[in-house]
């Protein structure tokens, strides 16, 4: 008896391993495809905005991405309406291909230099598809997993598609480091940037295969054979008073504080190794993907200890660490590569001055004059400066623009590493266990609507739009700075470039005070 | 614990109140009549999107807390 019991656990175990593994990697080919829009902001910026400023161009770009998270609100609404409708498996089968379709036709478009503001908006339409497909996929994801799992052990096994998300991110910034170092960096600005948004069709074929044969989720295959599923999930979710109280509770109590603690760990800090620190893009993109793979594990860890002792304190103590320890973080972060605390070597500098013509402008030229510097410490510093000279003498002088370029030592690299590490770590406090927690808060016949909302609310707006807010706080106090410097007056700000980081703080310190008064350790439990 | 959860409804109302005029006046406006195009997109993001998000949403989460939604006997 005891044989029979322990080889019909080995067998349900191995059935779910399948079950994960399929679910995993088609979720995590998703991630890939919707980040590597992400990874590649800025060589996008330059390609499908039209030019001028970069800084313009750089928020035109991260403008799109928010647009792209945005749209996934609507992508849980119709994709969640349609899981809990017709089933799981079909649902996320489609979202999947909708996904790799979009990514691969972005590969594909032309940039603005050949066919003008068609370029940017085909962009536009593609990333909104690519949204859309994303708030279809991750509910219906970790739903499907969920429903498969025992209730003692649903954190462990959904803190698996929880991976998947920092693994997609993970494998989007190694295959561009791949890209960008099998050629030249010019053939990769030319037309090499399109590489990891072709590989994305290979990947989604491959998950397609692996998708086709699962079967549906055992739960919500009872419930259709009973004929107990919603007829209309949308107003069962929202429209009913005692769901939508859970739906207000799970998007302000958790999954806005997640989303803010996610984008700051993991895109925040790359956007600010790269362009407040200045770190050479092939380094920052590198340690970003040490830092990931070194603190990947603990989202299984978390989501095991969630099973133990419940999923809010875990994701409650994520979002108070973090918020405490950002501040800190982001000095130490900007001190190690700060070049005022290093000690030049006055005798290794080189400077160089071109003047070429400017191919856009008849007569007009450009300048550009090249410094480089080296630190007793290893650290290295180019210095690029281009300034327009117009063909008319008396025209009113164009800004310089200047490109500043750090490649640092490597203790300064494992210092942002571990900085990075701490950062994605508290990412596995809150992200770890809240795909169970999600599921167990909404019954079978509206879970996959009713919990892919407040998810995509809470990540694709709250944190979708931290690197713009982010930028713009930093900006503004930056822009203040200055002012005041050309009036000679006190500095408003004694730390402009961590300005930006109010604006996840205070939206944690909001979701972690809620999180703390309503929600229950042990949630409702929603087996039906 | 009941009454903790009802009084804060007030704060969430509060906190409604105070986010949606600093969204609007700090952030929604000023990129919206900033004349460029991406300020235009970020503004409309915010006015449209977040802050409809963070007040309504706070506003309905407050309400509810206040009626005593989220007190233990009836959860």
């Amino acid at each position: 008896m005891i044989s029979e019991h322990q080889t019909q656990k080995k067998s349900n175990t191995r059935s779910l391993v399948n079950v994960i593994g399929a679910s995993s990697v088609g979720t995590l080919i998703e991630w890939y495809d919707f980040y590597i829009f992400g990874s590649l902001a800025t060589i996008l910026a330059t390609k499908f905005f039209p030019e001028g400023n970069s800084t313009a161009a750089f928020l035109s770009t991260l403008a799109t991405f928010a647009a792209g998270f945005v749209v996934r609100p609507f992508g849980a609404l119709f994709f969640g309406r349609l899981g809990d409708l017709i089933g799981r498996k079909y649902t996320f089968m489609v979202t999947l291909l909708l996904m790799g379709g979009a990514t691969f036709l972005i590969g594909l478009v032309p940039d603005y230099e050949t066919i003008g503001f068609m370029a940017p908006l085909l962009v536009l339409v593609l990333r909104l598809l690519q949204g859309l497909a994303l708030g279809g996929e991750y509910g219906g994801a970790a739903t499907y997993v969920a429903e498969h799992s025992p209730a003692e052990g649903r954190g462990f096994w959904t803190s698996w598609i929880q991976i998947t998300a920092t693994a997609g991110l993970f494998v989007s910034l190694i295959v561009i480091l791949l890209t960008r170092t099998s050629m030249s960096k010019e053939a990769f600005d030319d037309w090499g940037w399109r590489v990891p948004f072709w590989v994305s069709i290979l990947m989604v074929g491959v998950s397609y295969i692996i998708r086709r044969n699962m079967h549906e989720s055992p739960l919500f295959a009872k419930v259709k054979a009973e004929g107990k599923t919603s007829t209309n999930p949308l107003k069962e979710s929202f429209g009913n008073k005692f769901n939508f109280k859970f739906v207000l509770l799970a998007l302000f109590g958790a999954t806005m504080g997640q989303g803010v603690v996610w984008y700051t760990g993991q895109f925040y800090a790359m956007s600010f190794i790269k362009t407040v620190c200045n770190v050479d893009a092939l380094q920052a993109d590198g340690l970003m993907s040490i830092a990931l793979l070194m603190a990947t594990p603990f989202f299984v860890l978390f989501g095991w200890l969630s099973d133990r002792i419940g999923r809010k304190g875990i994701m409650l103590a994520g979002m108070l660490v973090a918020l405490v320890a950002y501040r800190p973080i982001y000095e130490r972060m900007y001190q190690a590569t700060n070049l005022a605390n290093k000690q030049e070597i006055t005798a290794a500098t080189i400077k160089d001055s071109v003047v070429m013509a400017n191919p856009k402008v008849a007569e007009a030229s450009i300048m550009t004059k090249t410094v480089k510097k080296e630190y007793t410490d290893g650290t290295k510093l180019t210095e690029v400066t281009k300034l327009k000279i117009a063909a008319d003498p008396n025209a009113e002088p164009a800004k310089a623009e200047v490109k500043k370029t750090v490649s640092i030592n490597d203790d300064d690299r494992w210092t942002l590493i571990w900085l990075v590490f701490i950062q994605v770590f508290f990412v596995t406090m809150v992200y770890g266990p809240i795909a169970a927690f999600l599921v167990e808060m909404f019954p079978t016949k509206i879970r996959y609507t009713s919990m892919s909302l407040p998810y995509h609310i809470g990540n694709g707006v709250f944190g979708g739009l931290l690197p713009a807010v982010a930028t713009y706080l930093a900006t503004g106090a930056k822009e203040a700075n200055m002012a005041a410097e050309k009036a000679s007056e006190a500095l408003p700000y004694a730390t402009p470039y961590l300005e930006g980081l109010w604006y996840p703080i205070i939206v944690a310190a909001v979701s972690f005070t809620i999180g703390l008064f309503y929600i229950k350790n042990r949630p409702v439990a929603a087996e039906e | 614990m009941n009454t903790i959860k009802r009084l804060l409804g007030l704060v969430w109302l509060g906190l409604a109140a105070l986010s949606g005029y600093y969204g609007i006046t700090a952030l929604g406006i000023p990129k919206l009549t900033s004349g460029k195009t991406d300020d235009l997109v970020f503004g409309i993001i915010i006015v449209f999107v977040l802050m409809p998000i963070i007040v309504g949403g706070l506003v309905t989460f407050g309400l509810y807390a206040l009626q005593g939604e989220y007190n233990d006997e009836t959860n």
